[in-house]
């Protein structure tokens, strides 16, 4: 049973966009989740080297901007450097993200995501930690 | 969750849903759908989204949904919603991400029969030519003054380049120019993302596709939209690029902190909107327009390579190669109009989203030419069946703010669409049943099939019957190229 995996994701059928539901034990974990799901939606595969390494910090007023703002960064460092990342760093405060992420070139990519939304965006408590509902513009 | 039952028949094409159903509700919501094409959104999240977005303040008249409506993010596709200028607000989730995603469409006068030889050929001519695909940069790169330039000149900055004549920008939305755009608003991450990607057709449903003109309904609009029957047309599908995707997204985010700038409660927050005469809406109406102008110059710009590319396959095989302009059109866009509520002329900003213009008769903004016929509309089907050319009505502009349906309207996800459907499958029935195709992934292909639209002559045929367009004349797709 996937609720059992203390993290993870999982595709949600929508007629026309992208949506999973991401979950993990923590707001860390939830937002590693959510950009190994947008990484899988996206079809990426990486390089196997060189391994490249990325700083960056964010600001946020609330969780769930902090989760589209986080994913809306890689996709900037997707789209502009052609970079993808699959290792996470992520040290999170009241209100900044301190982010270390190590990836590759992107070796090919199968679809294009326009952006992150906050449609019905919610991150909630569960018994097993945080989950979330995201739906992708696609 | 909105039932059927909820909704108030008007007529065999028309319903509403009252604001008695959701005390959030402005304005009521009216749909143009028939029973079948209502049942086929149930599912869906479609009209839950259309009541969410008739929370809007400053909403006029209703909320209209479109029959090729289907579930979006915040608001559905397929909706249009007017609200109040300079009271009302502006939502960029009401516009969406790819900001003036729209149809051209190019007529010729060459004939099916002249060419059915060369047009394998021609599909690979116009995949060279015009860049496509995930990821794809074009063979354009834009200086930042270049840059500010296409945001505030759009199709007039393509004339200048050598990419238009005249005739194109007449015969486009607006002429091809939106005033009013101000670069200052646009980030530097949206500046960076649009500098490497005009001239680019993107991935997803976009395309250029080549089409036959397979039956003619009304001889005189046709004519002067230089549509024969038999004769080729291409139309081109797409819209605002990465740099249009980051405008929205800098928004949304900003206009989070806005809302509660402003006391504006709303049932989703991808609907955050900021009034329309504050500095964050001001802000994002003059970055929204320079992703418009971006979006007509990059139409203008494929629309050319084109050209090339019938100029390089045709020349000296058929008499005239030359694609003339019939029309182009945004359908995610928000404009300042004016139109007649409830009796009264009021200057509004009409968001729509998934929804085509359809100016009738006799309105100022539309060129000279078709002044007397209304504004053509263009209606792409779902790949491999019929597009359609519509005309506005007198009807659309009392009904529904000018506007009408956009496209078939997706009935099944992508991840189905892929369950159900192998690319190469699809793709050799296309091309058996004489379609040259030419896409980057066909993944992509799967997810476009035509069995994961509405029949878009159902919806066509509802606008119509619904009295919000006329039909002119339909397409039958002959060459498709995707990314």
């Amino acid at each position: 049973m996937k609720e059992s995996q203390t993290s993870g994701y999982e595709e949600i059928e929508h007629t026309a966009d992208c949506q999973v539901r991401v979950w993990g034990k923590d707001l860390s974990f939830l937002l590693m989740q959510a950009a190994i799901s947008m990484n899988t939606l996206i079809g990426m595969a990486l390089k196997p080297e060189p391994r490249l390494t990325r700083n960056f910090s964010l600001s946020f007023s609330d969780i769930e901007e902090l989760l589209v703002s986080f994913l809306n960064e890689l996709l900037f460092f997707i789209e502009m450097e052609g970079i993808g990342f699959d290792q996470f760093k992520l040290s999170i405060d009241d209100h900044q993200l301190d982010a270390i992420v190590y990836g590759a070139p992107i070796a090919s990519l199968r679809k294009e995501i326009k952006a992150v939304t906050y449609h019905n965006l919610k991150i909630e408590n569960t018994s097993h930690g945080l989950e979330a509902h995201i739906v992708f513009d696609v | 969750m909105v039932s059927i039952s909820d909704l108030k028949k008007i007529s065999d094409f028309e319903w509403e849903i009252p604001t008695s159903i959701d005390k959030a509700m402005r304005v009521p919501v009216r749909i143009f759908a028939t029973h079948k094409l209502l049942e086929a959104v149930m599912d869906d999240q479609s009209l839950q989204q259309a009541v969410n977005s008739a929370s809007l303040p400053g909403l006029v008249g209703h909320v209209v949904v479109m029959p090729d409506m289907h579930q979006g993010y915040g608001f559905p596709i397929g909706g249009v919603a007017a609200t109040s200028y300079p009271q009302g607000v502006i939502s960029p989730g009401g516009i969406g991400y790819d900001i003036n995603c729209g149809i051209r469409l190019l007529s010729s006068q060459i004939m099916y029969q002249e060419v059915v030889e060369y047009l394998d050929e021609l599909a690979s001519a116009l995949n060279h030519a015009c860049p496509s695909g995930v990821g794809v940069k074009g063979r354009i790169r834009l200086s930042d003054k270049e840059l500010d330039n296409v945001c505030r000149e759009g199709s007039r900055w393509a004339k200048q380049q050598g990419y238009a004549d005249e005739a194109d920008l007449q015969r486009t939305e607006e002429g091809g120019c939106i005033e009013g755009a101000n670069p200052a608003s646009v980030s530097s991450r949206a500046r960076q993302r649009g500098k490497e990607q005009l001239g680019t057709l993107g991935a997803g449903n976009h395309f250029i596709e080549v089409e036959v003109v397979d039956q003619v309904f009304d001889q005189q609009a046709a004519l002067l939209m230089g549509l024969k029957e038999g004769a080729l047309t291409l139309q081109i599908h797409c819209g605002s690029r990465g740099f249009g995707h980051q405008i929205c997204t800098d928004y949304v985010a900003s206009f989070q902190s806005a809302v509660k700038r402003y006391d504006i409660h709303l049932p989703d927050r991808e609907l955050v909107c900021a009034p329309l005469t504050s500095p964050e809406g001001q802000a994002y109406l003059s970055a929204m327009r320079c992703a418009a102008n971006y979006a007509f110059a990059n139409r203008q710009i494929l629309a050319h390579f084109a050209r090339q590319a019938f100029e390089l396959t045709l020349a000296g095989k058929v008499k005239n190669w030359y694609l003339f302009q019939v029309y182009d059109i945004a359908h995610n866009i928000g404009k300042i109009e004016q139109h007649v509520v409830n009796g009264e002329l009021m200057k509004l900003c009409v968001h729509r989203k998934g929804a085509t213009r359809a100016f009738g008769p006799g309105e100022a903004e539309l060129p000279e030419v078709y002044r007397e016929i209304g504004q053509p509309v263009l209606v792409p089907g779902s790949m491999g069946t019929a597009s359609w050319v519509l005309v506005g009505t007198e009807q659309s502009m009392q009904r529904s703010f000018g506007s009408t349906c956009h496209g078939a309207g997706r009935m099944m996800s992508r991840a189905q669409a892929k369950k159900k459907i192998w690319g190469e499958d699809l793709r050799n029935s296309l091309q058996a049943g004489g379609i040259h195709i030419r896409t980057g992934s066909l993944s992509g292909l799967a997810e476009e099939a035509p069995e994961a639209y509405k029949d878009v002559d159902e919806v066509v045929e509802t606008v119509t019957r619904a009295g919000l367009a006329r039909k002119v004349a339909r397409l039958s797709p002959l060459i498709v190229v995707k990314g």
